[in-house]
């Protein structure tokens, strides 16, 4: 028996997460993912009215803003075979394009970077010598002269010397398994400040056609509210926001990638966890089926990514063995017949043969799948997608690291900005193409329909964390069942009925702990993931619509 | 109102005047000012709130909850830009612990919440996003407030323990004012917000999620006064929550003369009418959307052409909804009505207000007919 380590909260992700992992002979030798909260979205999604559903489930999640909303209004549109103008499924596509890259690059300076850069190191660096590196890694690197990396080591110098570190308190500085050179730790943290500002540009091109971020509220079922913002005004500042950021992505988070990766190409052999990998593909080039997507649906098996196998959505099962719901019937279940009550039993020591999440387990005919961008990734490698084919050889290339790299910690992370740069790269074209429609005086921006009384359908997009679907079931115009497989849930779920562990516990067998007290490595791979845990925990249909007494104290 | 807007020169001030902090004065000044206009001051105050942020020796020191959450509000509080959240998070405030930017996790993370809490007892803010669950989840382990646990504590455990030592308790956001989403019918969590759960007075900044330019203004206040902004009964600040959306409307004008948006995407809508009849909440609901906007005034629901649900309101999700309806019975008092005069709750009123309202604009929309109108935004 190892030595038993409990990390909860887990922090920069969303949501509350806890993870306990035993530790044997300085590697993790056994993990348990468990969502520590939960909120009941099916329960009170029952009964209201499915126009308004996009609005209720966008709350799922705040950081993956937009996606629930759009894959609502989509579930609820194929429901009731609404077929959307083509200018909302442009405006559509650039919302999710822009949360892509509003999510990645803040995802990588401020939820992940921190495991990998010593923020006190950087004030020991040179920063001359900084300014060399940065320019030998990118000629084109801004404000990386002397005086702006003296500028910034002498912000830090003076929050350091104030003695209030906020949340770079305890931080896991001079940690042994941190090793950036000072010099490479003063640019990431200069980087990390220019993140904080350039995100929000990412956050304004959301609000032109999105109202606000975050949370969207321009979508509705049969297109998009915005007609009014279809002006050369309007359109020419998001051009302009999206140079922006296609600057800040080109100059400083891809080079930024490029030159940390050599410093931990031991993590190109750690945290592979799973061989098969899950994607719904998204960004419909016109109206109709998954077959219009830029990003193809499939999957890949066992690493395999000569080529790319199909996807079938009715293969999914949820299962919940180890989550505390209980099922009438035999699971596993596909979610359009998902059945679930909530059966808690606590929480002291995860066992292997208990419950201990909130979260359910879903499989792909019958396996479990990894989401997200390494898995978009290599579906869309194995599918010969162009830009996708061409970036990600060019990113092996320059790190001398053959193709099974990407199964790793490192390939995550990889994968995360080779797909932010894939996608900004492309959305010129579609803002192009909605210049195109305008200019044509077709100003279209919602489809008439018919009220629903009874129908069922489903909808998929890609968020930022992987494959997101929801099913929705409609009975005299009132939402009778609505239910979420949310990428966290593939992702971050207990095991299943048969032992099988989902893609985070998996990926963390084998990891070199150095100090169980500081376990600075399992960040690592846990935040390679990404995970967001409000989005994973959720019910449908219980048995009894029971509300629970309410004690004020 | 100060406002901004991204310009189209990309240029840098060429003169940076730098402040104590490194910070482009022209930027500080502006974001003062911006201040103390969403408070309602004076320009005279600007400089007082620049002493403000920039003259505390000791940084205040803040501790921010995560509960029943979706960290929308987190997200949203990253998209303060005047100051910019940099600003805000590494020189105007300490922020002791914030699960979700925080640098350690687990006993770290734990360690560095009990450390503020010692340091800075009876002195620190502590800010609260996400709603508490007061249920008890069925089954051999259930517990009352087992829905959410942090670190093995329940969400009203550690609430209780940390806002007791609070100098003031902020809540951003519906969930953490009033439960917000997972409280709505049948509320299976039994999610409630901050104030009602432990029974404290909270400072309200509900919207989903909540505006930046509202909380950090609330913070403000705090720096420059010494003192919580006046609250209206529901305890959202007056400076941002005494009017109603209707009542500062761009598209007011198009209600008064009967101009509404019949579908979305129609004539009307491409004209900027009034989404009334589209479902549109704006009449019952007191924020101050329409004044500051979204993401440094890039926009706002209405000026996306969505009607306003009312987010800022207790118990939206369920008085609004469905959002597309109009409600049968709303007020239109007068301008000068505040939240304090109006209605206790809004569905089911008698008052027929809207109604009276909406068939004199439409007796007066056959004198006016549809002409077409300049667009006065």
């Amino acid at each position: 028996m190892g030595e038993r380590t409990v990390i909860d909260p887990i922090t920069r992700i969303e949501g509350h997460l806890r993870i306990e992992i035993e530790v044997e002979g300085g590697k993790v030798k056994d993990a348990w993912s468990s969502g520590t909260m939960w909120r009941g979205f099916e329960v009170f999604l029952k009964g209201r009215d499915p126009r308004d559903a996009w609005y209720i489930t966008q709350r799922v999640c705040g950081v993956c803003t937009t996606v629930h909303a759009i894959t609502s209004v989509r579930a609820v549109e194929n429901a009731l075979n609404i077929t959307i103008p083509e200018n909302a499924r442009i405006i559509r596509n650039l919302i999710l394009g822009t949360q892509m890259i509003h999510d990645h690059p803040v995802h990588f300076y401020h939820l992940h970077a921190l495991d990998w850069v010593d923020v006190v190191s950087a004030l020991r660096a040179d920063p001359k010598k900084t300014s060399e590196l940065a320019q030998s890694t990118n000629p084109n690197s801004p404000k990386s002269g002397p005086g702006d990396f003296k500028n910034t080591q002498d912000k830090l110098k003076k929050f350091v010397d104030g003695g209030q570190l906020g949340p770079f308190t305890n931080g896991y500085w001079g940690h042994p398994a941190m090793k950036l050179p000072p010099e490479a730790n003063l640019m990431a943290v200069s980087h990390y400040l220019d993140a904080l500002k350039l995100q929000n540009k990412a956050r304004q091109m959301h609000a032109i056609f999105g109202a606000k971020n975050p949370h969207i509220q321009t979508m509705t079922v049969g297109g998009v509210t915005c007609v009014a913002d279809l002006n050369p005004d309007r359109i020419g500042q998001f051009l302009y926001l999206l140079k922006e950021v296609k600057d800040f992505i080109d100059n400083v988070y891809i080079p930024d990638v490029l030159a940390v990766a050599p410093f931990y190409l031991d993590w190109a052999g750690i945290g592979g966890g799973l061989k098969n990998y899950l994607a719904y593909g998204d960004y419909p080039m016109k109206t109709g089926g998954p077959e219009t997507q830029w990003f193809p649906r499939g999957h890949v098996s066992e690493r395999d990514i000569s080529k790319a196998l199909p996807t079938d959505v009715g293969k999914i099962t949820e299962d919940v063995t180890h989550s505390w719901y209980k099922y009438a019937k035999n699971g596993p279940l596909h979610p359009s017949v998902g059945e679930t009550d909530p059966w808690f039993t606590g929480i002291e020591t995860a066992k292997a043969d208990g419950k201990y999440s909130w979260l359910k387990t879903p499989r792909y005919d019958g396996k479990a799948m990894e989401v997200g961008p390494l898995a978009r990734m290599l579906v869309n490698f194995s599918a010969g997608h162009k830009p996708t084919v061409d970036n990600v050889s060019a990113v092996l290339k320059k790190l001398g690291v053959p193709a099974s790299a990407l199964f790793s910690t490192l390939g995550r992370t990889a994968a995360r900005a080779i797909e932010t740069k894939v996608i900004c790269d492309e959305m010129e074209k579609w803002v192009m193409e909605l210049v195109g429609n305008v200019k044509r005086g077709d100003l279209e921006t919602c489809a008439d329909y018919e009220h629903p009384t009874s129908a069922k359908g489903y909808g998929t997009v890609e968020a930022p964390r992987g494959a997101l679907g929801h099913w929705v079931e409609i009975e005299g115009g009132k939402i009778k069942n609505y239910q979420l497989v949310v990428p966290t849930t593939w992702n971050g779920s207990p095991r299943d009925q048969k032992g099988q562990r989902s893609a985070i516990e998996e990926a963390l067998i084998g990891t070199p702990v150095a100090d169980p007290k500081r376990p600075l490595e399992i960040l690592r791979t846990v935040h390679s993931f990404d995970p967001c845990l409000a989005c994973s925990v959720h019910v449908i249909d219980p048995v009894s619509n029971e509300v629970y007494e309410t004690k004020v104290a | 109102m100060c406002r901004t807007r991204s310009g189209l020169t990309g240029l840098e001030p060429d003169e940076k005047i730098k402040t104590l902090k490194g910070v482009d004065r022209r930027e500080f000044m502006g974001f003062c000012a911006t201040i103390a206009a969403t408070l309602g001051l004076s320009p005279a105050f600007v400089p007082r709130i620049a002493e403000a942020v920039e003259g505390a020796a000791k940084k205040p020191s803040v501790i921010w909850l995560h509960f029943q959450e979706c960290t929308g509000d987190s997200e949203a509080f990253l998209c303060s830009s005047y100051p910019s959240v940099e600003e805000l998070v590494l020189n105007i405030l300490s922020v002791d612990y914030q699960e979700t930017i925080m640098a350690a996790s687990g006993t770290q993370a734990e360690d560095a919440l009990k450390k503020a809490m010692a340091d800075n007892k009876g002195k620190y803010l502590v800010i609260v996003e996400g709603a508490i669950p007061m249920g008890t989840p069925p089954g051999p382990g259930g517990k009352p407030g087992a829905f959410c646990t942090i670190g093995g504590k329940t969400a009203y455990d550690l609430a209780k323990e940390v806002t007791a030592g609070a100098a003031a308790v902020i809540c951003v956001g519906t969930c953490a004012s009033f439960g917000g989403v997972q409280a709505q019918r049948p509320n299976p969590t039994g999610a409630v917000g901050v104030g009602d759960a432990l029974g404290i007075p909270t400072i309200n900044i509900p919207g989903c999620p909540h505006n930046a330019i509202n909380s950090v203004a609330t913070i403000v206040n705090y720096l420059l006064l010494g003192s919580l902004p006046k609250t209206d009964r529901h305890g959202r600040p007056l400076f941002a929550f005494a009017k109603r959306i209707h009542d500062h409307c761009p598209r007011r004008a198009h209600f008064d003369a009967g101009q509404y948006v019949e579908r979305f995407g129609d004539d009307g809508a491409k004209k900027n009418w009034c989404l009334y009849k589209m479902g549109c909440k704006g009449p019952q609901t007191y924020h101050n959307c329409s004044l500051v906007e979204y993401n440094d005034g890039t926009s706002w629901p209405i000026k996306g052409g969505h009607g306003c649900v009312g987010c800022s309101e207790p118990d939206f999700w369920d008085t609004m909804q469905p959002f597309y309806e109009r409600l049968p019975n709303i007020h239109v008092p007068g301008v000068e009505a505040t939240a304090d005069k109006v209605g206790f709750t809004l569905v089911g009123a008698a008052a027929a207000g809207a109604a009276v309202h909406a068939a004199y604009t439409f007796a007066n929309r056959h004198k006016i007919g549809e002409t077409d109108k300049k667009e006065g935004e």
